[in-house]
């Protein structure tokens, strides 16, 4: 499968997850330069974690109005899996591909540490590796995380069972103390109602190799890959088995901001 | 033409940085002070258009950029003419 990195100014995690979509998870990986129309043909468009635009206005509010964020938005349109981590979920939420918005976090902290997250829909395109109520360990690092929807569309996004992923302590209970940055219904990570399209506060490609402490956010990344690889009907990659290519090296960035 | 516009954010959004600085004011004595709400300013020039234009254009800038219509509210005016 080929997947695409979108590359705003500002982006930080872009090469973290280059690096974890091509090295970790075998798979073809592109950059995508926000001021190109082109997706380059991928299968999947992840906007990565940072702090685009340096967080000016509001965080993702500029880059919303990217000429990349114009194929991103038809690509969505047409059923592509869009991924937003981070920052890319913030621009999401901007761009309105999901509903919603980030407030600063309840305490008025920049927090970046690891949190534990539970899976409450499994039955997603990025969420069919895991289990119903399985309890992931994944870094967050952001000012704005604290997830508002007014009260009837919260009800929407229960009743349609779109929050995929809350804050919770290791045993996988909802506790005030848990939801670090005060979201509404300790809502992590959300999708839009299509099923095409995830925002996620938390880092996956952060905790996708042993050495960093966890591996859980390959779960992410290997359900993006069960779900088109089932769409596309190229059969089923053997439980577990993750080829793994020589290191390759990260292509330059070549554009000027 | 000069415009003001004020952002801030929406009566049932909850402001911890204006709490913030309402506890903070008490600290300092100011008992007075029941509350606090933080936002944003911006001040626009706009040139070569005429008033009726400037007021149809000026919401659409703050609905569509200046806030974010989900969480905040404005108000502008205009400065001098």
């Amino acid at each position: 499968m080929k997947f695409g990195v979108v590359v705003f100014p500002g982006s930080n995690c872009d090469y973290d997850t280059f690096h974890v979509l091509q090295n970790v998870m075998g798979q073809e990986t592109v950059f995508l330069w926000h001021k190109n129309h082109d997706l380059q043909g991928v299968d999947c468009v992840v906007l990565p974690g940072g702090f685009s635009y340096g967080d000016y206005l509001r965080s993702g509010a500029i880059a919303r109005f990217s000429p990349i964020m114009v194929e991103v938005k038809k690509f969505a349109a047409a059923g592509g899996l869009v991924l937003g981590i981070c920052n890319g979920f913030q621009i999401l939420l901007e761009a309105g591909l999901l509903p919603g918005a980030m407030l600063r976090n309840k305490h008025l902290k920049f927090l970046c540490q690891h949190v534990h997250i539970r899976i409450d829909n499994p039955k997603t395109a990025f969420s069919n590796a895991g289990k119903k109520g399985q309890v992931l360990k994944i870094p967050i690092a952001h000012f704005d995380g604290n997830y508002y929807a007014d009260p009837q569309l919260l009800a929407e996004l229960e009743r349609n069972k779109q929050i995929v992923f809350r804050y919770c302590d290791e045993k996988g209970n909802l506790t005030e103390e848990a939801n670090v940055n005060g979201s509404l219904n300790s809502i992590a990570g959300l999708i839009n109602r299509q099923g095409n399209v995830l925002g996620m506060m938390p880092h996956p490609e952060r905790a996708s190799e042993r050495i960093l402490g966890s591996e859980d956010g390959k779960i992410i990344f290997q359900s993006i890959i069960n779900f088109l690889e089932k769409r596309t009907g190229a059969g089923k990659r053997k439980a577990g088995k993750i080829v793994r290519p020589a290191i390759s090296p990260l292509p330059p960035l070549i554009g000027t901001f | 033409m000069k415009v003001r516009i004020l952002v801030s954010l929406k009566e049932s959004v909850l402001d911890p940085q204006g709490q913030t600085v309402r506890n903070a004011l008490h600290t300092l004595g100011y008992h007075s002070v029941k509350d606090v709400r933080q936002g944003k300013v911006f001040e626009i020039e706009l040139e070569g258009v005429g008033r009726s234009e400037a007021e149809k254009i000026i919401p659409e800038i703050a609905d569509k950029v200046l806030a974010n219509p989900i969480i905040e509210k404005f108000t502008w005016e205009i400065l001098d003419y």
